[in-house]
């Protein structure tokens, strides 16, 4: 759905192999996982721990511990919206408000349509042209409603141009 | 003649434009046959001008902003090429911008001016020039340097640098590491952020020094993975200082050597604290160490370990090529230096100011910032992060130092000034600072934990007018409990905010 490939154990194995021999590499690995597949299958977890000899409530801990890391498959796209100060004295709880109501899912949700998971994010570091939004890894600032409909817009125009 | 247009490529320039405008660029020169080259040079930190476009004449870099892709055509028309344009987009040179001119640029001399990932404009500006002095030195003169220059951590708690150094100096091991606190979570914050997007090898050189001074041979960038664009340069910035010869077994031929590598967060504030984020670093949950041991004495691996800000590293270079008393030469007090304040929010011109200690908040905001973006009353500035206090206009005057901060129940964190106008709901922000403890807290003690979500609660309540004086009473209560029990100033620290609301913005809780 999101174009990123359906993950198996033996792809799996191989990100954890390629980075399994580098001190401390428990987030290193976690994080070519998701960008590969798009969130960390519950299925990798014992495979982490085989290979970094710890168990698995160890490694549960870890992902859930950190908010970037998702256990089940997202949209096509990641929205975030930043929910700090900056942002809110730009009028970021709007915004917030707009993009729920409008795209229908509440934070951590993703639309109907499977394309948009939308996510809160605590600044972007985007703060003196607030309000910021992230889709995928680009930034955008001065986001007001009109510019969130535009933004959202034009990602399911594209992903219709795919198919 | 080739004509050098820049076009930024930080965060920031990117999130208004730039990408498109620097295409659109491309294409009319191409249209019309003009010989053009466009370099991606880092955001001079002049937000509200993003995108600046600049222009290299004779006279100098000429300035337009902020540009959008439909004025493009129209600037071309004017003469864009030639750097003559009489436009309403057009700004004259820009190192004369009032903004930039008035300025005290240690740390930020280059930024925007070069195409940061370049090791030929990082060297024709200066670049390793510190590396190659403290390649000269033993390490105790490094360390000494450093005490000179009376640099005090930029991460928020302010500790000597050079005492922080002297101890992992002092500390035998085999073994050594040199950590940067790229995890800026603070609102309002983006000069981390900067440097590693416009100036990458100044922070490559900072680290490559501190290793040298305390004989860590292994260093890492913890970098928070809300910042793509910091992640990407930064990478490719130290790809290109290994091809070079300025990372590696052989640091400029000298022999000595020093290994640098990025590793992301995954979106967790407290792994900002140094504790926290060595866990991270480990492959752990961020939860807080408790202190002592200290992180010089035992850090990543259980070894001595270097824990320093972004920014604090990034002035090492200079601090080295130009001596510790040139350093000190700015400043006020014991906050020696310069600092890079963050101007955001509701500010009309929001963007970067380094400065040396002591010019007034007032004089940030109103100076460089020009009051607020909506043009309305400023009602409310928070100073430090979501961990700052919210100070009142009887507070705007108060030096930007260390210990005047201090002496007003403020902090200046990471020197990130956020504006609020007077449609801000205090009460909202009381309830927001709780609220983000309940996100953030790494759930080690109980008054961060649960205290954090009583504080929601007893505002919520507060707000809806139930058994007000008595809430009032409990919230003050529950404040104290948290400053005075928590491990670390993710507990300690949240009622900051609160208490600010509670004593200079008391109506705002009556509604
Ligand atoms: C909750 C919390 C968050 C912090 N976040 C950061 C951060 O994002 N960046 C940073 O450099 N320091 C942060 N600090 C301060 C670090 O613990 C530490 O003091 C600092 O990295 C030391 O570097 P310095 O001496 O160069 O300032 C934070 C502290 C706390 C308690
Ligand atoms: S104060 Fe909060 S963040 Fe700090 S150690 Fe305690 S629970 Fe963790
Ligand atoms: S507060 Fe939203 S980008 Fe920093």
């Amino acid at each position: 759905m999101s174009g990123l490939p359906q993950w198996t154990p033996e792809l799996i194995q191989a990100e954890i192999d390629a980075l399994k021999h580098k001190p401390g590499a428990l987030l290193p690995i976690l994080h070519a996982i998701q960008d590969r597949f798009g969130y960390v299958p519950t299925e990798a977890v014992p495979q982490i721990g085989d290979a970094l000899n710890q168990t698995r409530a160890e490694i549960h801990g870890v992902i859930s511990f950190y908010h970037h890391f998702r256990t089940s498959e997202p949209g096509s796209h990641t929205l975030q919206i930043c929910r700090a100060e900056a942002c809110q004295s730009m009028g970021s709880r709007a915004l917030e408000a707009h993009a729920k109501a409008s795209l229908n899912v509440d934070y951590h949700g993703t639309t109907a349509d499977r394309e948009i998971t939308l996510e809160p994010v605590y600044c972007l570091g985007n703060c003196a042209c607030a309000p910021s939004v992230r889709i995928g890894d680009d930034i955008h600032g001065r986001v007001s409603p009109e510019k969130f409909d535009r933004l959202v817009s034009r990602l399911t125009t594209r992903a219709l141009e795919l198919k | 003649m080739t004509t050098r247009i820049f076009v930024p490529c930080d965060t920031t320039a990117l999130a208004m434009g730039a990408d498109a405008v620097a295409a659109e660029i491309a294409r009319q020169a191409k249209t019309r046959g003009a010989q053009i080259e466009i370099i991606r040079n880092g955001s001079r930190g002049l937000f509200w001008l993003e995108p600046l476009v600049e222009v290299e004449t004779a006279a100098g870099r000429i300035g337009f902003g902020p540009v959008e892709v439909d004025d493009i055509a129209a600037l071309v028309e004017a003469g864009l090429f030639e750097g003559a344009a009489e436009h309403p987009l057009a700004l004259g040179l820009v190192e004369e911008i009032p903004f930039l001119k008035n300025q005290q640029r240690l740390t930020f001399a280059r930024s925007g001016i070069t195409d940061p990932v370049s090791v030929e404009d990082y060297l024709a500006l200066d670049g390793f020039r510190g590396l190659e002095k403290a390649l000269q030195l033993n390490n105790q003169e490094i360390v000494d340097e450093i005490k000179v220059s009376g640099l005090r951590g930029r991460g928020g708690a302010a500790f000597p640098t050079g005492i922080k150094w002297q101890t992992v100096l002092n500390a035998p091991a085999e073994q050594k590491y040199i950590v940067c606190n790229a995890d800026e979570g603070d609102s309002g914050t983006f000069a981390d952020r900067m440097v590693m997007e416009c100036d990458p090898y100044m922070l490559i050189e900072g680290m490559a020094i501190a290793g040298l001074a305390v004989d860590a041979t292994q260093g890492y960038i913890y970098l928070r993975s809300e910042y793509p664009v910091a992640h990407r340069l930064m990478n490719l910035a130290i790809e290109r200082a290994y091809a070079a010869g300025y990372l590696g077994d052989n640091l400029m031929g000298s022999g000595r050597r020093f290994d640098l590598e990025v590793r992301l967060g995954a979106g967790a504030y407290i792994c900002g604290e140094e504790t926290s984020l060595l866990e991270s670093l480990e492959g752990k949950r961020g939860l807080v160490r408790a202190k002592p041991p200290l992180p010089a004495i035992v850090g990543l691996f259980g070894q001595p370990t270097v824990v320093n800000n972004v920014l604090s590293l990034a002035a090492v270079p200079f601090i080295m090529h130009k001596g510790g008393e040139t350093y000190a030469s700015y400043g006020m007090g014991r906050s020696l230096g310069t600092l890079p304040m963050q101007l955001a929010g509701n500010v009309k011109r929001g963007g970067l100011i380094e400065l040396a200690f002591g010019a007034t908040l007032r004089q940030l905001m109103e100076d460089f910032g020009g009051g607020t973006f909506s043009g309305r009353t400023l009602r409310a500035v928070q100073v430090g992060g979501p961990l700052g206090a919210y100070l009142p206009e009887s507070q705007w005057d108060t030096p930007l130092d260390y210990e005047s901060f201090a002496a007003v129940g403020a902090v200046l964190g990471h020197g990130g000034v956020v504006m609020f106008d007077d449609t801000v709901d205090m009460g909202e922000q009381a309830r927001f600072s709780m609220e983000f403890c309940v996100v953030e807290s790494c759930g080690k003690c109980t008054p961060c934990r649960i205290g954090s979500t009583r504080g929601v609660e007893v505002i919520d309540r507060i707000r809806a007018n139930e058994n007000r004086e008595a809430n009032l009473e409990l919230l003050a209560d529950l404040c104290d409990t948290m400053v005075d029990g928590s491990l670390c100033a993710m507990g300690g620290m949240t009622p900051f905010p609160v208490q600010s609301v509670m004593k200079y913005f008391p109506e705002d809780l009556q509604r």
